[in-house]
């Protein structure tokens, strides 16, 4: 016992270190984090609660981006849901050639700046683009309209899911989808009742922070959309017009909104963390000790 | 070998496959394949003349230049929290620890709108600091700052793991011998920091090259002063230049590609210390 009491206070820095190293590491997270949210909020409400209500609601180009970041986030994330689940099952339960290759592809997204995403969508689809005379042609609209932005909004989501789900499913292994198969379940079956529910934390999980950056996403967008007002602005390019435009109540009223879901995400990633820590532990547990038998 | 016989009785293998390789293909590699090939329809010196001008020199200087100042701070700051969120205990510690994360969940235009404000020179703090000289709006350590603040969130999440999984016999060990705690840390914990700092510091710096929301409300946008690359796409474009923003935009591909590999090749490497 004495021994573990020197070793702990060996590994104990002395209290002037640990009080000026904690103090400095909350000044910065304070300075850098906490003051910006708080003062998203108190500019926001700086008029009062009537003018914050009416900068967000009774004007109908703020409503109509709020509405249409709530039509293409979601349609985003419902695709790169898709996506993850078939990429997460074909790389975490089969082994093939070029699998590395593919967990790489997947990544690139990241990699790239947003603003070079949307580029790359204005090259296919623009008026001097691959398709862009075809398009016009067949009277469809894809750049600086809604599509556009999904597209764009797509692209660079498009690894959050996957990578969220490839870790998960591998640490659960494919041992109770084996034995579901064997006792007869068709595909679909045992894909809604073994594999779903196992994964169902790091699901939700994906789905959480794909939709947060979908909904915040503005390099990408902002090439694609045009800036057509009360018709391709998504609420953080309503942000910037605002703020050019020196309409700052209102660039703060929506940046507020956008603010209070990015707290949303933060907690309900905790309590997602919370919950499925104990599963996914034990799901590692369970896969290393079969692992060493 | 467990593999085989998965391929053989679990279903699904086919669909899942070829449903991820259309979609990748038709999202990323067509896209990207458009965009070399529309830049190699240019000449030569044409490609030169877009990407190799004072104006687009300057703004690669900046780019590079406020990408990389950005990340050296933000894995200093990002050590910092991360040995204090792991090895002292404080009060509201899980709520700072969550607070981390929240640069990755906030919308860069609110970061980009508030920041600005803040250190405007009528700002909150601005109205302090513009008196001292320190300009953190529209200048080029506005830029900066607001990388770090997207950077610094990669580091403490890549830190952190490692510094709970380091063996406390080690550090007894130094204790033991004589070491003191500046000696422990500088020659047995930072050896084993180095490659998640690598790796916080190589994601922080790809993020920052890239960025484009925080920085176009922080940065004024001044050609040759506070002008970013992106930003710089953004105006070609505009112009209807769509092949001289493709050069700039190759450039930035090649650099991020570059340094995909790079952060891949660093990580193997400095795993090699780990024991």
């Amino acid at each position: 016992m004495g021994n573990a009491m020197s070793a702990r206070v060996s590994r104990q820095d002395p209290w002037y270190v640990r009080w000026t190293l904690t103090s400095a590491a909350l000044i910065v997270l304070i300075l850098l984090v906490v003051v910006p949210v708080a003062a998203v909020f108190i500019q926001a409400l700086a008029d009062g609660i009537a003018t914050y209500w009416n900068n967000l609601f009774n004007d109908g180009d703020t409503r109509h981006s709020i509405l249409l970041t709530l039509a293409v986030a979601p349609t985003s994330v419902a695709l790169n849901l898709i996506f993850g689940l078939a990429a997460a099952w074909a790389i975490s339960r089969f082994r093939f050639t070029g699998r590395t290759a593919l967990l790489t592809l997947i990544d690139t997204p990241f990699s790239i700046s947003p603003v070079v995403a949307g580029l790359l969508f204005v090259l296919i689809f623009g008026q001097l683009g691959y398709l862009g005379p075809w398009l016009r042609d067949q009277g469809i609209h894809i750049l600086f309209s809604p599509p556009g932005l999904v597209i764009a909004t797509t692209f660079v989501t498009l690894p959050f899911i996957a990578r969220e789900l490839i870790p998960v499913m591998e640490a659960i292994g494919p041992d109770e989808e084996l034995a579901a198969v064997s006792l007869g379940a068709s595909g679909w079956q045992m894909f809604w009742n073994v594999t779903v529910p196992n994964i169902r934390w790091g699901l939700l999980y994906g789905i959480i922070l794909c939709n947060a950056r979908a909904m915040g996403e503005f390099g990408a967008v902002s090439v694609v959309s045009g800036h057509i007002s009360g018709q391709t602005d998504t609420m953080p390019l309503w942000v910037e017009k605002a703020f050019q435009e020196f309409n700052l109540p209102g660039a703060f009223a929506v940046a507020s909104v956008l603010t209070l879901l990015a707290v949303a995400t933060l907690l309900l990633k905790v309590s997602i963390e919370r919950r499925a820590r104990p599963q996914l532990a034990e799901a590692k547990q369970m896969s290393e000790s079969a692992g060493a038998e | 070998m467990s593999s085989n016989t998965n391929r053989r009785v679990l279903p699904g293998f086919r669909l899942s496959l070829s449903f991820t390789l259309v979609y990748l293909a038709v999202l990323v590699v067509i896209p990207l394949v458009g965009c070399f090939v529309k830049a190699g329809s240019l000449t030569w010196s044409e490609f030169r003349h877009a990407v190799w001008t004072e104006r687009t020199r300057s703004a690669y200087e900046l780019s590079f230049g406020a990408s990389l100042t950005a990340a050296a701070i933000s894995v200093a700051l990002g050590l910092l929290i991360a040995w204090v969120l792991v090895r002292y205990e404080f009060p509201l510690k899980r709520l700072f620890d969550s607070l981390v994360d929240l640069p990755f969940a906030l919308p860069t235009a609110v970061a980009g709108l508030v920041y600005s404000s803040l250190y405007a020179p009528n700002g909150w703090l601005g109205r302090f600091l513009v008196p001292l000289g320190i300009h953190l709006a529209y200048s080029r350590p506005a830029i900066v700052l607001v990388m770090v603040f997207i950077g610094f969130p990669f580091v403490v999440r890549a830190v952190e793991p490692v510094l709970e999984s380091i063996d406390a016999e080690l550090e007894e060990a130094a204790a033991v011998l004589g070491a003191n705690r500046w000696q422990t840390f500088r020659r047995v914990l930072l050896p084993s920091l180095l490659p998640p700092l690598v790796t916080g510091f190589a994601l922080s710096f790809a993020r920052a090259l890239g960025e484009y929301g925080s920085v176009v409300f922080v940065s004024g946008n001044m050609p040759m002063q506070t002008e970013i690359a992106p930003v710089l796409i953004v105006a070609r474009l505009e112009e209807f230049k769509y092949a001289e923003a493709t050069a700039i935009a190759v450039v930035l591909l090649l650099a991020s590609f570059t340094l995909l590999v790079m952060i891949n090749w660093l990580e193997k490497r400095s795993r090699r210390w780990d024991y």
